[in-house]
């Protein structure tokens, strides 16, 4: 199934599309044999000869594989790591090969819910089998293999990409050789979960959703993805960040005006922030994302002992979180750094002081510049890169 | 955690990766074999363990209370984690280190008995060093000025010092005693970082001593 054959109406997105799971199909939690499929994903850099100089990104819940480009295919804007990725910054693109795919279930390009179902030949809606983080790694699994690369160099993301950097190393230690869970945790909290659960509620009660079927109707609801969108984006702000921006300026007026109009800048804002997401992601996606975060628990299969996850993983970890995010505490950074100290890792954890909330690792800090330059610098002395 | 107390604090520090450390941290380094595996508890900014995973090939590790030296710290690729000597030893499983080093520190924990307890958990020797409070300059001041000793060595007040469990060299030696630890080497150090003794139990020691260095096992 090619994705971008089935795009019907618009161009196929640039970048990278691959055929992956035509024969070993990809077995997902759920115990659903899925495939073929398709991975976007993206490349900066050049793989080494020794094929020693990977290092693959993990994009966060709404993000996408166009992590370094000048100018990302829908928003215009520049690719959301640009500060971090590419020739001469922290990774570094003149010396590593940098690989970002979009995740299974999403909608950038590779196969997520608003893609055809061959057997059926429309859009799977909710007939898309439901995805985890783990899937998402062993289709990334896939996709790594098919580059020919055995040993990643380091795996880096934040938040959802957190997730996924240690799931790679609870499931293929053997293959990283350094990772950098940023602003993450090993499980997702009972908040973050209420909040994903308002997003989709607020997806599922606009009458445009279909019960899921809205491509086959000719709809998109976008109200209610919109609404799933302004909440989430409120919890990866901070109070005081969000007081520094906005405050209780009013938007384009002199006063109050008695009515339900966006009196306020912040909500002229987050009105924003929700339509031009509509603009960008599926709904179903949204569910489905969500979801494989919402079930992400590293430590269940060990009944809570997180430790026991990383028996035996010789990685070295960077564990980094902002000190005013609550989607992701800096406490629940501690909890995975103490089990991977419990487990013998190699392990820094290092917490940055901000205001600007979980956002914090898309942003210029420069303290958590310094940091991760100087572990992923580290670690390339220690596996000998040039 | 916070490196209060040394001979050295009043000087600037040495460049990041310069070979030469402060005096007591090169002898506690010299206490240290090459290709062990070494965690530095309060390792502040890293110079201790920068060096020994430099010029020793150990497999080191660092445990610092503040965030300014964790940063430091991972910035200069050393993996050093945020955490206290008094709350976090007790996630390290038996036995992980060769060596566990506590320099300059017991003095600041809550309860040095069980962290001196957890070093030698953790770690197959412990080195530990601290300042010594039956110094003659802390004796005189107490004596003669009845006032808590202040001095460069000990520069800040009682009221804002960190320092919450002073102890002499005698102190420390009735301590191991009594937990049964095995002083396998001590040495005595005056205010330049020079020996004054190898008898860490004679009285002149723990007068002129300014800070002592001991290598503990079980």
């Amino acid at each position: 199934m090619n994705t971008a054959l089935n795009k019907d109406k618009r161009p196929p997105l640039p970048g990278h599309h691959m055929v992956l799971g035509e024969t070993d199909k990809l077995r997902l939690d759920s115990g659903v044999e899925f495939g073929p499929f398709t991975l976007a994903y993206q490349t900066y850099g050049e793989l080494n000869a020794e094929k020693s100089n990977a290092i693959l990104v993990c994009h966060a819940l709404t993000g996408d594989q166009y992590v370094a480009d000048d100018v990302h295919p829908i928003t215009g804007k520049e690719g959301w790591w640009r500060e971090i990725v590419g020739p001469g910054k922290i990774i570094d693109t003149d010396k590593y090969f940098v690989i970002c795919s979009n995740v299974i279930g999403g909608c950038l390009g590779s196969t997520g819910p608003k893609d055809i179902n061959p057997e059926t030949g429309k859009p799977w809606g909710l007939d898309f089998p439901v995805i985890t983080i783990a899937d998402m790694v062993r289709a990334q699994t896939m996709l790594i293999d098919a580059l020919g690369i055995d040993t990643l160099f380091a795996v880096i993301g934040g938040s959802m990409g957190g997730m996924q950097v240690l799931e790679w190393c609870k499931s293929y230690p053997e293959r990283v050789f350094a990772a950098a869970p940023i602003a993450t945790s090993f499980r997702h909290s009972a908040q973050n979960i209420a909040f994903h659960e308002v997003g989709r509620q607020a997806v599922m009660a606009d009458p445009d959703w279909c019960g899921g079927n809205y491509l086959l109707e000719g709809k998109k609801p976008a109200r209610g993805l919109a609404v799933a969108r302004m909440t989430a984006h409120i919890t990866y702000l901070s109070q005081p960040a969000l007081h520094r921006k906005f405050g209780r300026k009013l938007q384009n007026r002199g006063a109050i005006t008695y009515s339900f109009d966006h009196d306020f800048q912040v909500e002229s804002y987050l009105r924003h922030q929700g339509k031009s997401f509509v603009d960008r992601f599926d709904a179903n996606s949204y569910l489905y994302i969500t979801r494989a975060m919402d079930y992400f628990d590293l430590s269940m299969e060990y009944d809570g002992r997180l430790a026991e996850a990383f028996t035996g993983c010789k990685t070295r970890f960077c564990v980094i979180s902002f000190s005013s995010d609550w989607c992701f505490t800096t406490a629940e950074s501690r909890t995975l750094a103490h089990a991977l100290n419990a487990a013998s890792c190699n392990v820094s954890c290092v917490e940055i002081e901000s205001d600007k909330g979980h956002d914090a690792f898309l942003l210029d800090e420069p303290d958590f510049h310094m940091v991760l330059s100087g572990f992923i610098d580290g670690a390339a002395e220690s596996r000998g890169l040039k | 955690m916070t490196n209060t107390v040394s001979n050295a604090a009043g000087n600037p520090s040495l460049p990041a990766h310069s070979d030469r450390i402060r005096v007591d941290l090169q002898l506690i380094a010299d206490m240290v074999e090459p290709g062990t595996r070494v965690l530095d508890i309060g390792c502040s900014d890293g110079e201790l363990l920068g060096y020994l995973t430099r010029t020793k090939n150990v497999d080191g590790r660092g445990l610092e209370l503040s965030n300014e030296g964790v940063r430091n710290c991972v910035a200069q690729g050393l993996p050093v984690m945020q955490g206290d000597a008094d709350r976090d030893l007790g996630d390290y499983p038996d036995g992980a280190f060769d060596y566990a080093i506590l320099s300059q520190t017991l003095q600041a924990t809550h309860r040095p008995k069980e962290v001196l307890s957890e070093l030698l958990r953790i770690g197959n020797k412990a080195i530990v060093s601290f300042p010594n409070f039956g110094h003659w300059r802390a004796r005189f001041d107490l004596m003669f000025r009845g006032r808590m000793p202040q001095n460069p060595n000990l520069p800040i007040m009682w009221y804002e010092t960190p320092n919450i469990h002073f102890c002499t060299v005698r102190d420390f030696v009735a301590l191991c005693n009594e937990m049964n630890l095995k002083i396998e080497r001590s040495m005595v150090l005056n205010e330049s970082g020079s020996r004054v003794s190898m008898d860490s139990h004679s009285g002149f020691a723990n007068f002129f001593g300014n800070q002592a260095l001991f290598m503990l096992s079980k």
